[in-house]
């Protein structure tokens, strides 16, 4: 087995399940619920990014920031449709699970019903696909651009994060929404950022992941949630520098079972582990004690 | 069946308006002691297996089939249900989401996986393609029977101690201890009996569609059953029938608008769920709604229309 | 009855309780107070068994249950009630008093199904047990509503009853009168006495000084999870050491 190819791969694909990853993550840490409709934002930022590239012939680094933009709204009206109605008569967190599930079985069945289930792809010349030469592994400037796109709104919404005055904000309304509306923070606003931070970055990982394996359906989301969840439970629920971890952890994991040659059995290898860490270490890889239990 | 015929509702159709309803029942019993497990899809898969091998490659009875896989799914609950049941809320579901994945890739690699511990190429889920030509031994009569048997048994269940250790458990899982009430013992007792009626709708299920394969009792799967009950709402055992004979009754009603129907049903489901708590069979629920409505209608008109 | 010896409970760095020595004798009632924080509930709930102690020994008659579930202290005959309510308010006040009559039955899901003679005579018991205890705390026109509908006093008064309708030998009560006026506070110590007169041992968390005086044999007082003092309600009274304890507390 090639190593160095391997440590390569799970370098790019670990960015995109990170970038995914971290608004399911961003929005667990701030509200407290899983947003299982998270995949089919992600989906729907896709579908944008191939619609501006097709529809209005426009380049492809045009066509991430678009979906970016229509994939965070689309994270805004989720919450005013599906989370925003059940906070405001304090629904159970588990009720607000199940409202996102609805979501995202709406969706999945509105993109359906607009982009139909054939696979669909960029045309070709997207963006070059020939490997770049001089380099002791294989990659392509897709993979590049995959990559350096990923790190940069990484470091982006970290810096957002833990830097600014907003960030300020919502780390505060994660600890303690009270006391956050008692500092003067409007923490409806600040959910709906969230959202819309969330839905921005599945859109984005959608786009790179659609540009990655050129071929998108309404259903593209389903594989991508449930890696998802491992990649946030592996770091630790609503852990965002966790969730990068656990991107990165996740597609070596993936990476190097498929190069041992147990590309079978890869994504049972995967859920095992989502299932060994939830018993045994349920604050995940790198987090502190919390109480998940009853 | 004139009537329901000729709104769009053939016998088929009614088979699989009952096998849902069964599905609902199987989940409403962890939902109903507060357990939010996803796990039903997974032991669906166990069952209907086991059944169909030992219908189809044995050449059992259908009961044969029946029992065979609500046994083997009730064994694999036990060892699953000990260490996962006592993760709370969002983790128990995360975890028995990832339970449901494995089960689904261990028996779509379950023959070679198989052959090469024995030594012998092994057939028997056939993997991706599944198995088809399974034969035809469900009855529309077996199928009523069945539901009435278990609601009668639900319906008796809330009217015993462990029933209402059950209930108990979902309201105040530490008070309840404190009232004498094994909670682990009760759980794992629910899990089993939920698998295991999963199981055996599986079962019953295959032997009228005739194939089964592994991508049929994936994620989506789990949230279709997860749909049934809570459409129909998990306050009475009658809620969970009535969501699985609606939701599958529903698109061939609305045949005419067959490329809506997705979002139709997608619409109500997060319409119940957004406005109507306790599913649709809660009559505290739509009085609720009922005076919501009034009541900002002669204040906000404007804002009863959004959302 | 209930001994406890050099009971430590850690939460992380925190000594929630230390080398705690405390012994309830049957058929007494002993009082437990301190100032807010001094770790009276975690107390309570480590003899219930909804926690366990990080070190030293509970044993209730002879019997060790430092590291027993909670059923299984319920069992051994040791009935609790909670400083915040914990009713079942989905369900109704009879349920409440079935509930907690659950480890007396016997009949197994199955026989409800046939309607066996044990499930038909045990259910019967447990109604009438329940009326019996309706009646006592004055209920029974409530029996069928929602436990969560019922006014403050009377939700006090069913978990009460529905601790005693667990048949406990020793009842743990904390802060029973919590929200109570005065005369309703001296009409539940009159409850407390009765239940003592009929052979019951208790022991009560409060803060109430006027019930503890009415109602308790002796006293122990906690703070920062060490006993600081143990007597009479009238050595308590005038122990330095417990008014040092209790000065730096916030008025209520």
């Amino acid at each position: 087995m090639n190593v160095t190819q391997q440590i390569v791969n799970a370098i790019w694909l670990g960015g995109v399940y990170s970038l995914f990853a971290l608004g399911y993550a961003l929005v667990f840490s701030v509200l407290g619920v899983l947003n299982l409709a998270h995949s089919a934002v992600f989906m729907w930022g896709a579908f944008i990014g191939l619609t501006v590239v097709t529809r209005f012939s426009l380049p492809i680094w045009l066509a991430i920031p678009v979906a970016m933009l229509g994939a965070g709204i689309i994270g805004i009206i989720l919450d005013l449709v599906a989370f925003a109605p059940l906070r405001r008569r304090n629904a159970p967190r588990i009720s607000q699970l199940i409202s996102s599930i609805g979501a995202a079985i709406l969706l999945v069945n509105i993109a359906q019903f607009a982009f139909g289930t054939q696979p669909q792809r960029f045309p070709s010349g997207t963006i070059p696909n020939q490997a770049l030469e001089g380099l002791p592994f294989r990659i392509t400037p897709i993979q590049v651009i995959i990559l350096i796109i990923s790190l940069v709104l990484m470091a982006l919404l970290q810096y957002l994060v833990m830097r600014t005055r907003i960030g300020q904000a919502m780390r505060a309304v994660a600890f303690n929404q009270r006391v956050a509306g008692l500092l003067g923070i409007n923490s409806g606003g600040i959910f709906q950022l969230t959202f819309f931070l969330a839905g921005a970055l599945a859109g984005a990982a959608g786009v790179l992941y659609g540009l990655a394996y050129n071929s998108m359906t309404p259903f593209m989301g389903d594989g991508v949630a449930l890696k998802g969840l491992t990649v946030i439970v592996l770091g630790g629920l609503g852990n965002i520098q966790g969730a990068v971890v656990g991107g990165f952890l996740v597609a070596a994991l993936e990476v190097f079972s498929i190069a041992a040659g147990s590309s079978n059995y890869r994504d049972a290898i995967v859920f095992t582990l989502l299932f060994l860490i939830l018993l045994f270490r349920p604050q995940g890889l790198v987090g502190q004690k919390i109480e998940t239990r009853a | 069946m004139e009537l329901l015929r000729s709104i769009g509702i053939s016998e088929p159709v009614l088979q699989f308006m009952l096998i849902n309803a069964i599905l609902g029942l199987s989940i409403y019993l962890t939902l109903f002691t507060g357990m939010f497990s996803l796990a039903n899809a997974g032991f669906m898969a166990i069952g209907t297996y086991t059944g169909v091998i030992l219908t189809q490659q044995f050449g059992l009875p259908l009961w044969g089939g029946l029992i065979g896989g609500m046994l083997l799914a009730g064994l694999i609950a036990l060892p699953i249900g000990l260490p996962v049941l006592r993760l709370r809320d969002i983790y128990l579901a995360i975890a028995t989401i990832g339970f449901g994945e494995i089960v689904r890739i261990l028996i779509l690699n379950f023959d070679p996986l198989v052959s090469s511990i024995v030594g012998q190429p092994i057939k028997m889920t056939y993997g991706a393609l599944g198995i088809s030509g399974i034969p035809q031994l469900t009855q529309t009569w077996h199928l009523v029977v069945f539901l009435i048997i278990i609601s009668y048994c639900i319906a008796r269940l809330h009217r015993s101690r462990f029933g209402r250790a059950m209930a108990a458990i979902r309201q105040d899982e530490q008070a309840a201890a404190n009232m004498g009430i094994n909670v682990v013992y009760v759980k794992n007792m629910v899990f089993i009996l939920s698998a295991v009626l999963a199981a055996a709708a599986g079962v019953l299920k295959a032997h009228f569609a005739r194939t089964i394969d592994p991508g049929d009792y994936g994620f989506s799967q789990a949230v279709d059953i997860l749909a049934f009950a809570v459409l129909g709402g998990t306050t009475t055992f009658v809620g969970p029938i009535v969501g699985g004979f609606v939701l599958t009754a529903m698109p061939e009603i609305l045949r005419d608008f067959k490329q809506y129907r997705g979002i139709i049903n997608g619409v109500i489901l997060l319409l119940v769920i957004v406005y109507l708590p306790g599913g649709l069979v809660n009559p505290a629920g739509w009085a609720r709604l009922w005076q919501r409505l009034r009541g900002k209608s002669s204040f906000k008109p404007v804002e009863a229309e959004t959302g | 009855m209930l001994e406890l010896r050099q009971v430590s409970r850690l939460f992380g760095g925190l000594q929630a309780l230390s080398q705690v020595d405390m012994t309830v004798p049957a058929n007494k009632i002993v009082g437990l107070i301190g100032p807010n924080g001094a770790g009276k509930t975690t107390l309570i709930n480590n003899i219930s068994g909804l926690d366990h102690p990080t070190s030293g020994t509970i044993h209730m008659n002879g019997q060790p249950i430092q590291r027993a579930a909670p059923h299984q202290i319920t069992r051994l005959g040791i009935a609790r009630t909670y400083q915040n309510i914990r009713l079942f308010s989905e369900m109704t006040v009879l349920e409440n008093l079935l509930i907690s009559q659950h480890s007396q039955g016997k009949a197994s899901a199955l026989e409800s199904l046939i309607f066996s003679g044990r499930y038909r005579r045990e259910e019967q018991t447990l109604r009438e047990n329940a009326a019996v205890l309706l009646k006592r705390f004055n209920l029974e026109h409530l029996a069928h509503l929602r436990a969560g509908t019922l006014p403050y006093g009377d939700q006090r008064r069913l978990e009460m009853a529905r601790a005693l309708a667990i048949n406990p030998r020793l009842m743990l009560l904390d802060e029973p009168t919590a929200g109570m006026n005065p005369v309703e506070t001296h009409e539940l110590g009159t409850q407390i006495l009765r239940l003592r007169d009929e052979g019951m041992t208790i022991l009560v968390i409060e803060h109430d000084m006027s019930l503890i005086h009415q109602v308790c044999d002796e006293v122990y007082v906690l703070s920062f999870g060490q006993i600081i003092a143990h007597g009479t309600p009238e050595q308590i009274k005038n122990d330095t050491t417990v008014i040092e304890a209790y000065l730096g507390r916030e008025d209520e």
